[in-house]
């Protein structure tokens, strides 16, 4: 079993609406699964299922090569996009309850929250309110708190929202350290930037519709255009540029550098290579910038978005 | 995995440790006492003043029934014109002239009584002179028409009827009061312990929206132990305050009479008094006492144990209404509307207990609605001081726990589905809806 998290043919209407029409997904294990849609797409309804906050009208879910039911509750971490605490409960307190609703014993809760504390630097809290705290503070609490039970699957929606960069970063590095020690992360979010950096595999979900799923990499690769960001001095510019522009597809680029050189992007066709490419160029002057356009998550989701 | 404990736990903590609620605990009865204090204090203020009242009998038949008392002082005047002593009495600065003209029968005396005052008189006072002429005019009319007082007191019959069912166990017209008094105060104190601490069970369901913390919780417990937990823990905090005011507001209680001297226990109404006057005859005495013992006569421990069933059951299965409209809305402004449709069964069953239990307390009305969910936990109270059969106590107890059961699974359900649709009030097709998925 290679997949913690299967689920096949999963459809939800509420009313005339439909959220979901026959999704399926795997999520492979100790992997970084990226959940992506626009708004109102119906990611939500999907995570909602599989926490069995709703049911799905077909379709089923496995977690774990079993049939997701009651016991599972332990074994999943949540951290919605809605999110809050009991305002007024003491964080300790508070923390210690929720541990507990997720089946771990007091002493445990109590041992590994300590451990969480000290780890993220906020054990002088325990006694304070929730409402005593800033909202960034809070979402650190209830991060601990999603992830206290070492829950095989965990699902952030939207992680980051609230958080200054340098606890961002704190919590993306604890992500990583989860997925390293062994824990399935579905992260649900509008940053691409992050995705990114974070994902393994990714999931497009539009209108209700899957619309593309797969290794974030081989989905790069099905994506990509062939076509080189490319930097070069010529000593005859002009003829150059006329030159170029006949031989390949050719758009201006817009990237940084120190010189002033030509800056293009070069779109190569089929049969060609980087290799020709860069031996044209080198022919004709000096190249000081030459990078593979790799199609961004961001493209992606706003070309298949579109195209959809 | 059972939760429930746990979520008691916490209902039970949070509320208690809630700063409103413990000042409110502990306010409460001060606020209650004190204002008591105050009112008896002044009363007896009021009290304490002596009236003097001047007394002209021109018919020279009553002076003898005016004597001192502690609050009126009788000030007899004698020959002496009314405009005479009228001016006096002013003079005097008296509260007022009790005038009795003088007349050729007993009869037309009682039409020539007239009191004159500055103010209008005290209710009280008058109804003390009344009294006491009427009393003694009627003995005097009695003797002058040749009647023996002797003769007419020991011609006087006392009738009681003896009651005794068929199987031998005596009750009396005492008995009767005392078990409708007894059915109505339970009434009440269920009706007012649903009042005030409904709402808070309504409250703390909605909390989890409130706080947003709903989908992690559901996503954790089931509903219907959330729902479960929320009614039993607020109960309980319910009861803890409740708790609180007896203890502390009888021992605040004490305190006051100790030190204000004011004896609270006799605060009194003119109406009270006149009731404590009439107490003290003798007869009425051995009544009151016939209550007490009537009240031991009732099916006791069946009366107890039904009523701790009836009145848990009941309160468990109002509070789990509460919850259902808790689970329905968003926030506490959209229940307000909700509020008045749940008091109406239970004024119902008070006023159905009321008149037509002491009509007859097996007739198909009153036993009809001792079995309704709604209206049994107060008129099977009050039927059961009249012998009602085990089985169909255990009956309406068992139809009163179905229907909480239910209840509780119904709010269970649209809390459920309710959190899907966040901001939307939901209509009444909805709410089918939601039943059946």
């Amino acid at each position: 079993m290679t997949n913690l998290l299967e689920v096949n043919g999963v459809s939800k209407k509420f009313g005339d609406f439909t959220a979901l029409n026959n999704v399926s997904l795997s999520v492979p294990k100790s992997s970084i699964y990226g959940l992506l849609g626009p708004n109102g797409a119906g990611k939500t309804t999907l995570i909602r299922i599989v926490n069995q906050i709703t049911m799905p009208d077909t379709g089923s879910v496995f977690l774990d090569g079993e049939f997701l039911n009651g016991d599972h509750i332990k074994d999943i971490g949540y951290l919605p996009e809605e999110r809050g605490l009991y305002k007024s409960m003491k964080v300790g307190e508070q923390a210690l309850y929720l541990a507990q609703l997720k089946g771990l014993s007091k002493s445990e809760a109590k041992k590994r929250l300590k451990y969480w504390f000290d780890r993220l630097e906020i054990g002088d809290w325990w006694n304070k309110k929730i409402q005593e705290l800033s909202k960034g503070m809070a979402q650190k609490i209830q991060f601990v708190v999603t992830v206290l039970h070492e829950p095989k699957l965990l699902i952030f929606d939207e992680p980051f929202s609230g958080f200054d960069p340098i606890n961002a970063n704190l919590i993306k590095d604890e992500i990583l350290r989860l997925r390293e020690n062994g824990a399935t992360v579905i992260f649900s979010t509008h940053r691409m930037e992050s995705v990114e950096e974070l994902c393994d595999d990714i999931m497009l979900i539009n209108k209700s519709n899957k619309i593309l799923d797969g290794k974030l990499i081989d989905i790069k690769r099905q994506y990509k255009t062939n076509t080189y960001e490319v930097g070069i001095t010529s000593s005859q510019k002009e003829a150059f540029e006329l030159d170029v522009n006949q031989k390949f597809q050719t758009q201006p680029a817009h990237f940084k550098t120190l010189g002033e050189e030509l800056k293009l992007n070069i779109k190569l066709s089929a049969g060609e290579t980087p290799n020709d490419l860069l031996q044209y160029l080198t022919s004709k002057g000096e190249v000081s910038h030459f990078v593979e356009l790799i199609p961004s998550v961001n493209d992606i989701f706003i070309q298949t978005v579109k195209n959809n | 995995m059972n939760h429930l404990p746990l979520i008691i736990k916490r209902e039970y903590l949070t509320k208690v440790r809630n700063k409103s609620f413990i000042i409110m605990s502990f306010l409460s009865p001060i606020i209650m006492i004190g204002l008591i204090s105050v009112v008896a204090y002044l009363s007896q203020v009021n009290n304490d003043k002596v009236r003097v009242i001047s007394v002209l009998d021109n018919s020279g038949l009553l002076l003898d029934i005016f004597e001192n008392t502690e609050h009126i002082t009788y000030h007899k005047l004698q020959d002496l014109t009314l405009e005479e002593a009228r001016v006096l009495a002013v003079e005097s600065s008296s509260y007022g002239l009790l005038h009795i003209e003088k007349a050729n029968s007993i009869k037309n005396i009682s039409k020539g009584i007239k009191f004159y005052s500055e103010e209008s008189p005290s209710i009280k006072v008058i109804s003390d002179l009344k009294h006491k002429i009427q009393k003694e005019l009627t003995i005097q009319n009695r003797i002058h028409i040749g009647i023996d007082i002797e003769k007419l007191k020991g011609s006087e019959i006392d009738v009681t009827i003896l009651q005794e069912n068929f199987e031998g166990e005596k009750t009396s017209e005492s008995d009767s009061l005392a078990k409708l008094v007894f059915g109505i105060a339970a009434g009440y104190l269920l009706f007012m312990f649903i009042i005030i601490y409904g709402n808070m069970i309504m409250r703390s369901v909605i909390e989890e929206k409130t706080s947003r913390i709903i989908e992690v919780i559901i996503s954790s417990v089931k509903p219907i132990q959330l729902m479960l937990g929320k009614i039993i823990g607020t109960s309980l905090a319910g009861i803890t305050q409740f708790a609180i005011w007896l203890i502390l507001g009888s021992v605040l209680m004490f305190v006051a009479s100790m030190f204000l001297g004011i004896d609270l226990a006799e605060m009194q109404s003119p109406q009270q008094q006149m009731l404590q006057q009439t107490m003290e005859n003798p007869e009425i005495n051995f009544k009151a006492q016939q209550m007490l013992a009537s009240f031991f006569n009732m099916p006791l421990t069946n009366l107890i144990i039904a009523f701790v069933l009836f009145f848990v059951c009941g309160y468990l299965l109002y509070s789990s209404l509460y919850a259902a409209i808790g689970a329905a809305v968003d926030n506490e402004t959209d229940t307000q509307q909700f509020m008045m449709p749940i008091i109406m069964p239970l004024i119902l069953a008070v006023y159905i207990g009321i008149f037509t239990v002491i009509e007859d307390p097996h007739g198909t009305v009153s036993t009809v609605f001792s079995f309704i969910p709604f209206t049994s936990p107060v008129v099977m109270l009050m039927r059961i001081p009249f012998g009602v059969p085990i089985w169909q106590q255990l009956i309406s107890l068992l139809i009163l726990i179905g229907t909480f059961i239910l209840i509780v699974w119904f709010a269970a359900k649209i809390y459920r589905v309710g959190i899907l649709m966040y901001g939307k009030k939901p209509s009444y097709k909805e709410i089918i809806k939601w039943i059946r998925y």
